[in-house]
């Protein structure tokens, strides 16, 4: 039988606040273990929790961003259950009214534009970290990521393909980035996705079966993850089986998802109002005085890179893949206004040599002015645009300017005449044939000849000045 | 309202109190009579009132973001039944597949 998939999304952003949700413990990630607690997120009795403004900030700009209903009356509840993770056997989070409810983000699959809607988005407080070590015959905690703010942002079931759920996270993700709220890193578990999935047969209105998937870390993994479910569930449905509702764990060295089995009872939270807390109110004044903080997000600085800079679509996108470098190009273009040279080299060199040391254009070795003077030496005629491409990995690596690195190594372009003329006369001497075929009409033997100047000279001949002299004196 | 010895067991399992079969007969009934009671409350009606969630009138109570030291991995640690490494060491949960 065929059949289509239904897709929900749960992710998990940790907010780059300073501190933790409810106490003034650090956030910072890699600290030694249990080095970042304090009475409160120990659970201490006696102890009470203070909301972090900061965080319920970042919650309604992100809400904003998304589109979403912003909660004026906002409630925290505790969600109860026991588990080494969680000191106080109970989680704070949001149950009867979140932050923000049913916003949309548009995602693009292909060419087709697709909304997706988002059900809700609640502050909640993190758990610790547990860690399992094969063979030892306990488990450890850490409580460093206890209390540390979280934004649960969840969908509705409006996707139909992995290539839908890595679309959409893409897009949230770099919508956080964008409003700096959260870094994005999936590995350290700042951003953590949890789909879930069901089959059902084509044309069949009910839901099938749902099925949890965690221990995602990467987008690679989400589209590996929700393609084995899938033919996993296939398979049993099509042998007569039942799909068991569960979590499952992504296994990333077996590719295969598995059962996760644990210790823990059926889940039934009992969430109640935490007495602890007061209401949060959101009043309609905070709420717009937030709203004029919004940065422009990545879909209206793209349309705004097209029509403002006249780039091609393919460019606005890559260059709107990360603020940093929509940031660091648009500094560029202010010192030197021709768009697309700028693109080409923000796109093609620099890129390559961020990539390969995995740095943020925020860090960029070279500075945009560093890169506007390369452009400059290039549109000056000084140095051609091949030695500017062959110097650049060494301006990324050594930091020196680009007119030091060009003097030092002699690479100034000639265009003098005399000096140009002399290399031309050799050429023409040692290929008589093909200067017969040019004068012969066979025009287009011209790019060899003028190819045979660039490479006599070391590359640093003007290639325009060339051009010129070449067929002035094959016409002479 | 009627709450069943299963009610109560699923209860005392949630909480993680282990409780006797006499316990749990006892319990169903206490519970049974105590929730019979507090039903009363249903005869009220409350149409057009919101559900109170606290007695008290404030709202907003915040703390800037701004961290501060926290607690040294010893004292953290001080009541911990066993530790590991800096880590508080608890009975294994994940079972070996």
């Amino acid at each position: 039988m065929a059949y289509e998939v239904v897709i929900g999304l749960e992710v998990h952003a940790q907010l780059l606040t300073q501190s933790k949700m409810f106490c003034a413990c650090g956030t910072k990630f890699g600290l030694p273990a249990n080095s970042q607690t304090c009475p409160i997120c120990l659970g201490m009795p006696g102890t009470l929790p203070v909301i972090n403004k900061k965080a319920v900030e970042m919650a309604v700009r992100t809400g904003l961003a998304l589109q979403c209903r912003i909660g004026e009356k906002n409630r925290f509840a505790r969600k109860n259950y026991f588990y080494p993770d969680l000191p106080k056997g109970y989680q704070i989070s949001q149950y009867e009214a979140p932050i923000c409810e049913q916003g949309s983000v548009e995602v693009e699959v292909g060419q087709a534009k697709k909304p997706i809607r988002i059900r809700r988005a609640h502050l909640e407080e993190d758990a610790g970290k547990n860690i399992h070590e094969a063979g030892a015959h306990g488990s450890r905690v850490d409580l460093n990521r206890a209390g540390t703010p979280l934004l649960e942002i969840v969908t509705e079931p409006d996707m139909c393909s992995a290539d839908e759920v890595v679309a959409y996270l893409k897009q949230l993700r770099e919508t956080l980035m964008y409003l700096e709220v959260c870094d994005g890193n999936m590995e350290e578990g700042s951003l953590r996705c949890e789909p879930n999935l069901s089959l059902r047969p084509v044309g069949q209105k009910a839901f099938g079966t749902k099925v949890e998937l965690k221990n995602i870390n990467s987008f690679k993994f989400v589209k590996e993850a929700i393609e084995y479910e899938i033919k996993r569930q296939t398979k049993v449905l099509n042998e007569g089986g039942k799909i068991a509702q569960e979590t499952r764990l992504w296994d990333s060295d077996k590719g295969e998802t598995a059962t996760m089995r644990s210790k823990e009872e059926a889940h039934d939270y009992r969430y109640f109002p935490d007495p602890d807390l007061v209401p949060l109110s959101l009043s309609p004044e905070w709420i717009e005085e937030l709203r004029t903080t919004l940065p422009e997000l990545p879909g209206a600085r793209q349309r705004r890179f097209v029509g403002e800079y006249g780039l091609p679509k393919y460019d606005a996108e890559v260059l709107t893949g990360t603020k940093a470098m929509a940031d660091y190009f648009e500094a560029c273009v202010r010192l030197f206004p021709q768009p697309k040279t700028v693109s080409n080299w923000v796109m093609g060199e620099l890129l390559r040599e961020l990539n390969n040391a995995g740095v943020s254009a925020a860090a960029s070795p070279v500075s945009p002015e560093r890169l506007v003077s390369l452009l400059q030496l290039v549109e000056k005629a000084t140095i051609s645009l091949k030695v500017a491409r062959e110097i650049f990995p060494e301006l990324y690596a050594s930091g020196k300017a680009p007119e030091q690195i060009v003097q030092e190594k002699g690479l100034t372009q000639v265009s003098d005449e005399g000096a140009l003329a002399k290399i031309i006369d050799e050429v023409i001497a040692k290929n008589h044939a093909q200067v017969e075929q040019y004068r012969g009409g066979k025009e287009a033997v011209l790019g060899f000849l003028v190819g045979q100047v660039m490479k006599s000279s070391g590359g640093k001949a003007n290639p325009g000045k060339v051009n010129e002299l070449l067929k002035k004196k094959l016409a002479g | 309202m009627k709450i069943t010895k299963a009610d109560v067991e699923h209860v005392a399992k949630l909480a993680r109190l282990e409780i006797t079969e006499a316990e749990q007969d006892a319990f169903s009934k206490q519970l049974s009579a105590i929730l019979t009671y507090v039903e009363q409350l249903k005869t009220l009606d409350t149409a057009g009132v919101e559900p109170t969630a606290t007695v008290l009138e404030q709202t907003n109570v915040f703390r800037e973001d701004k961290a501060r030291p926290s607690l040294s991995v010893e004292k953290a640690l001080a009541n911990a039944p066993e530790r590991e490494d800096g880590h508080f060491a608890v009975p294994k949960i994940i079972e070996e597949r």
